[in-house]
């Protein structure tokens, strides 16, 4: 219905916003420092912006340019800029992490990317919207974004982790349904903040108590 | 009106406790919110039960006697639990675990997650549900943490990842539902995510599309629920919070989580059928409540011993509910409310046990009954009562889960059976020598204000002997609704 409105070149574009989500997913997952994955998820939140005004643009849909202003403000602007500000007071921001193993996580990354094809193939056959083939994109971004926070070991690292998924959430949502309702995406909006805010005090109280953000001291409570 | 008092009244209370919480008449002021929100939410059941489902709000709210009667248990245990909370949050403050500032963030925050809970079981909307649903993860990861010791920073911080994550995979599967909505309702905003005018349509929506929805409906609000192999954040989580935030989180949060997984459910049994939903509940029910008991045998610590417990029975309801029909469904909600009541009165002496013993290690606390018999004889009831000995309630619903599942499915009899009975010899030999061992320790002056646990107790015990006609008819009409 609608993609009839669409032009060639549109596509085009979203088709390579969507490769440049993805690309900066793999990214994420082999950045080392703290400080560039905090500007690397500001640039998945700009891919995230970019591509939700050009399909509010395409689709004629104006709650879609509200979305993408609070994608801009929210996930830009906003969380980037609280978590370097966090990590700066935590004195954090030079962290380096040991990895698990770049090269395995990136093999791992790569089976999830073909599982998440293999898992949006029917929903995408089914879609209406334009922007269907990204579905297994969207899916794959928040595969990724949980193999990071399962590999990483830090706590800044693991919310991050946490929020590039969010990401791929609301990628997934304007991708197959031209965006959620106006409310749940507000709601969605005011979680996220809250959760950062909450996960910022955290953050002290976590180093005042073990000196450090590795979580590998937050291991006694197991099952003996 | 009632409607808007019973979401509004908790609100109100967080930020009136933001400003208050640190006064030493707080606690009293968090009782008297939560007592009102109950009176409120006793006349919407009244107004209900006269005069039948509600729909309010541009159909954004929705009321029938599944979720008003999830409201007023909430309300209820909401009540009990500020009362209890009361003298036990000032012992606390005396033995220095907690001072007026975090006293203060409790009461908002316990406050806020009353009005998450019950906003979660009024929405009609999917989408608000989820919001509503993180925010009470939100404002629970507050209270896990409020004794800021590690081991609490720890469980808190488990809990918010492993939920976190858990609940971006329902919002998944909302998105799903709603792209599997849009295709059938057609029209773009507000009411495609409508649980109503979803389940009017739900022969129409897209199988496949609501089939990979409810798997990740369920697995993110399984999560919530504590079904293994999801339930490591449960633990943890109630051993290190407060008590009586493990009394709600135990008796409350992991029903209202249910609740969620109840209404995708029955969204899901519309589109494809009854089989996959069916089954993946009674599969994960069963492992939760397998892998619940066996962990008991293993726990050293009396509130993890009764978190496994509770993962056990989240484990059996699951399990009743996928079964489904009227029979199976009344047991499932019946063991709902025993378990919530019990089990929040277990937490209120189980606290008041580590509070007098000075430790949450089973082998510090010894001779309860000696010690102090209104926590002995509470602990001990209360773990029989969650044990399933007659004539308490627990043990109407457990039989007639048993005898459902025995007629329908018959292979899992003898499962349900090992889950119960390992339970059950790992609690009472665990609790036995904490209420009846020996102990050196002084009998105390006078005895904890235990009335919440047992008014608790004794409720439980009546549902067992006799339940009101009313109160029948309308577990009834919930299980019809839930089909």
């Amino acid at each position: 219905m609608l993609s009839l409105h669409l032009s060639q070149l549109d596509v085009q574009l979203l088709k390579l916003l969507a490769a440049a989500m993805l690309l900066l997913s793999f990214a994420m997952l082999s950045a080392r420092r703290t400080q560039q994955l905090i500007t690397l998820f500001a640039w998945q939140g700009a891919v995230l912006f970019l591509s939700t005004v050009l399909v509010a643009h395409e689709a004629g849909l104006p709650e879609l340019y509200f979305s993408a202003a609070l994608t801009l403000i929210l996930k830009v602007i906003t969380l980037p800029l609280i978590l370097h500000l966090l990590i700066r007071r935590l004195g954090a921001q030079w962290d380096n992490e040991q990895l698990v193993n770049i090269p395995v996580t990136m093999l791992a990354g790569l089976v999830l990317v073909i599982f998440a094809f293999g898992l949006a193939q029917p929903i995408s056959l089914l879609a209406t919207t334009v922007t269907r083939h990204i579905i297994g994109i969207a899916l794959a971004v928040i595969l990724l974004s949980f193999l990071m926070m399962i590999t990483r070991r830090k706590a800044v690292t693991q919310v991050i982790g946490f929020l590039a998924m969010e990401n791929g959430l609301f990628f997934a949502a304007t991708s197959a349904t031209y965006g959620m309702p106006m409310v749940i995406e507000l709601g969605i909006a005011l979680d996220l903040l809250v959760a950062v805010f909450i996960l910022g005090i955290f953050f002290f109280q976590i180093r005042e108590q073990f000196d450090s953000l590795d979580l590998h001291h937050l291991e006694s409570l197991r099952e003996e | 009106m009632e409607l808007l008092l019973v979401l509004g009244l908790p609100l109100a209370g967080t930020f009136v406790l933001a400003l208050i919480g640190a006064r030493r008449y707080a606690a009293e002021v968090n009782a008297g919110v939560s007592f009102v929100t109950l009176v409120a939410a006793s006349a919407l059941v009244v107004r209900i039960i006269r005069n039948g489902p509600l729909l309010v709000w541009h159909d954004q709210f929705f009321v029938d006697p599944f979720n008003v009667f999830l409201v007023a248990l909430t309300a209820f245990v909401g009540f009990t639990t500020a009362i209890f909370s009361r003298p036990y949050m000032r012992i606390e403050e005396r033995h220095g675990r907690v001072n007026a500032r975090r006293l203060r963030l409790y009461h908002s925050m316990y406050q806020l997650f009353m009005f998450a809970m019950l906003l979660a079981l009024l929405t009609n909307n999917m989408g608000l549900l989820w919001v509503a649903m993180e925010a009470a993860t939100l404002s629970t990861v507050l209270l896990v943490s409020l004794y800021r010791t590690k081991a609490s920073l720890e469980a808190a911080w488990k809990y918010f990842i492993l939920c976190g994550v858990g609940i971006a995979l329902a919002l998944f599967g909302t998105i799903l539902l709603y792209f599997a909505a849009e295709r059938t309702l057609g029209q773009q905003g507000m009411t495609a995510l409508l649980w109503t005018h979803l389940n009017s349509v739900k022969g129409e929506l897209e199988p496949r599309v609501l089939g990979l929805a409810f798997v990740f409906l369920l697995v993110g609000y399984g999560t919530k629920v504590g079904l293994a192999p999801l339930h490591n954040w449960l633990p943890d989580a109630h051993a290190e919070g407060p008590a009586p935030v493990s009394a709600v989180l135990s008796g409350l949060l992991l029903n209202v989580a249910l609740y969620a997984v109840i209404r995708c459910k029955a969204l899901a049994v519309g589109s494809i059928g009854p089989a996959m939903p069916s089954h993946m509940l009674m599969t994960f029910g069963l492992l939760s409540a397998v892998l619940g008991a066996f962990f008991l045998w293993r726990q050293r610590d009396i509130k993890r011993l009764f978190a496994y417990s509770s993962i056990e029975h989240m484990g059996i309801i699951t399990f009743a509910f996928g079964l489904g029909g009227p029979v199976a469904n009344f047991a499932a909600l019946l063991h709902m409310t025993v378990h919530s009541l019990t089990k929040s009165s277990i937490f209120f002496t189980a606290g008041h046990a580590s509070q007098t013993a000075g430790t949450q290690q089973m082998d510090g606390i010894r001779g309860l009954v000696g010690i102090s018999p209104a926590i002995g004889w509470g602990l001990m009831l209360g773990s029989l009562a969650i044990l399933g000995m007659p004539p308490f309630g627990v043990f109407t619903s457990e039989f007639l889960i048993l005898t459902t599942a025995m007629r329908e499915h018959p292979w899992t009899t003898p499962v349900l059976l090992i889950a119960l009975g390992v339970a059950f010899a790992g609690i009472f030999m665990k609790v036995q020598p904490m209420a009846f061992g020996e102990s050196d320790a002084p009998r105390l002056p006078h005895s904890p204000a235990l009335v919440p646990a047992f008014v608790h107790l004794a409720m439980v015990l009546v549902l067992g002997l006799y339940i009101p006609p009313a109160l029948a008819h309308w577990y009834r009409a919930a299980a019809r609704l839930i089909g």
